[in-house]
């Protein structure tokens, strides 16, 4: 399969001065650029959905290649847990909205960008207009029901939707909702129920990771605007860090899809929360509930007044290697089997870095009979911020 | 004989093996090994009405296997099953 849909013509407005020719004069040399293309790619109006790990080497690269117009939505500020990969934000940056410490990154690349900057988060209140201001959008968010979001205001829009997205050491990259190919929900109608599928803040992610699936990315984004290439329009792209392998699968355009099929029955932007959440009802995290809790305020007295405490640390042990607690250390996926190690008769608080895994070993262990078990609310992290904030923080 | 990859967010329920060789004929027989040998990741790949689930996908080779006879593809010996669950990290 190839596509590749032509999207800007070249406007007159979009000449170039002599400055900018000197700029682009790689690219210009290039007949599959040439001065046509970079015209075009200054005539190109694109939107980066979140200016984070995909969205720094996506706003970078495009403003750098002379993108005329680059949007970027994002409501986030900067942190120092982002700085390992979001590498358009620096560490006097914490603290800062990242759309700010962006701005002055790529300003200070190409004074010739039109950066428009869009303090808010992507809703379905004001994702379609946002849209239609632009030609093309890259999806560099982190979660599902944004995901879900940007490719139906994609399709409903008409624009392309150039997708990426990572998870510890593998990546995924396609060209969603053009006219011809499949859109997102083609590939997968529905999110996973929440919890099954972790977050990069929970499983981690390679901090070069976002910048080889960003940099494909903005190399999808500048093929579409060029109108050169083959697109990734019907495959998806699978990058295996570790393995260092790419592998593609066909993706086939899905006649019964409810968004851009032949029957449609999503005819606008939905509830994205709740579509998300609604059919996570079989799998919850157990959040707490009615399992017995303890906060580490409660846990530092009781271990102060020297009282008999077993602490079972459920995390792996290369998080073990970063702080603990001194306590007893069964990752929560061996927790079945080693059951047998812990003494059902002592009082246990078991612990993982938020909390999460934790609460489902509490679960567990409740179920095997253990009634004197309680979970540390906010895990060793509130530990660090609230008991001892010696402790580092991960 | 086939042999089905793992995606690295379903390891930590396969013994951490990236792949494992099944003995199958077909794509249903290959997966109901799988889940037969490591039954942590039958609840990952199946709903409880013993449905695989929306979000995860099954490629023989480079093929959807939605697009070809779904769990009933036969494969041939040395074909890839690929298990690729959506992620949606990016940042």
């Amino acid at each position: 399969m190839e596509f590749m849909p032509t999207l800007t013509e070249a406007k007159p407005e979009a000449a170039l001065s002599n400055d900018e020719i000197l700029r682009y004069s790689r690219h210009l040399i290039m007949p599959e650029v040439g001065m046509e293309g970079q015209q075009k790619l200054k005539a190109a109006k694109v939107l980066c959905i979140g200016a984070g790990g995909l969205g720094s080497p996506l706003a970078l690269y495009l403003t750098a290649a002379g993108v005329g117009t680059l949007g970027i939505v994002d409501f986030d500020v900067v942190d120092y847990t982002n700085l390992q990969r979001q590498i358009i934000h620096s560490t006097a940056d914490v603290g800062r909205k990242k759309l700010d410490s962006a701005a002055d990154k790529l300003k200070a690349i190409n004074p010739f960008l039109n950066l428009r900057t869009f303090d808010t988060k992507l809703t379905s209140a004001n994702a379609l207009e946002l849209f239609r201001q632009f030609d093309i959008v890259a999806d560099g968010t982190d979660n599902f029901p944004t995901r879900y979001l940007v490719n139906d205001a994609c399709v409903l829009t008409g624009k392309p939707n150039v997708y990426g997205s990572i998870f510890r050491f593998e990546g995924q990259a396609s060209v969603f909702a053009t006219e011809e190919g499949p859109c997102y929900r083609c590939l997968y109608p529905e999110p996973p129920p929440p919890g099954l599928v972790p977050s990069c803040a929970e499983g981690g992610v390679l901090g070069i990771l976002p910048g080889l699936v960003g940099v494909i990315q903005a190399t999808e984004t500048i093929k579409l605007i060029l109108g050169q290439g083959d697109s990734l329009v019907g495959r998806l792209l699978l990058v295996d860090a570790l393995g260092m392998k790419f592998r593609e699968l066909k993706l086939r355009k899905n006649p019964d899809c409810p968004v851009c099929g032949t029957h449609r029955t999503i005819t606008k932007l939905i509830d994205y929360e709740e579509f998300c959440g609604i059919r996570g009802v079989e799998a919850p995290v157990a959040a707490g509930g009615d399992l017995p809790a303890i906060s580490v305020e409660e846990l530092k007295k009781k271990l102060d007044a020297k009282a008999d405490i077993f602490i079972l640390d459920v995390r792996e042990p290369h998080e073990y290697q970063i702080c603990n607690l001194n306590g007893y250390l069964i990752p929560l996926g061996d927790l079945p089997k080693r059951v047998s190690e812990l003494d059902s008769s002592r009082e246990i608080v078991a612990h993982c870095k938020m909390g999460g895994r934790s609460a489902k070993a509490v679960a567990f262990l409740k179920q095997a009979g253990f009634t004197k078990v309680s979970n540390l609310t906010g895990g060793i992290t509130a530990w660090a911020e609230r008991i001892d904030n010696k402790m580092p923080k991960y | 004989m086939p042999q089905v990859q793992i995606p690295s967010p379903l390891r930590q329920y396969s013994g951490k093996q990236a792949s494992i060789d099944v003995p199958a004929k077909t794509v249903g027989e290959a997966l109901a090994g799988l889940v037969s040998r490591h039954p942590d990741l039958k609840r990952h790949l199946y709903t409880e009405d013993g449905k695989l689930r929306a979000f995860v996908n099954v490629y023989v080779n480079d093929e959807d296997m939605r697009y070809l006879q779904k769990e009933a593809t036969v494969l041939k010996d040395g074909d890839t099953i690929s298990i690729v669950p959506s992620i949606a990290g990016g940042c």
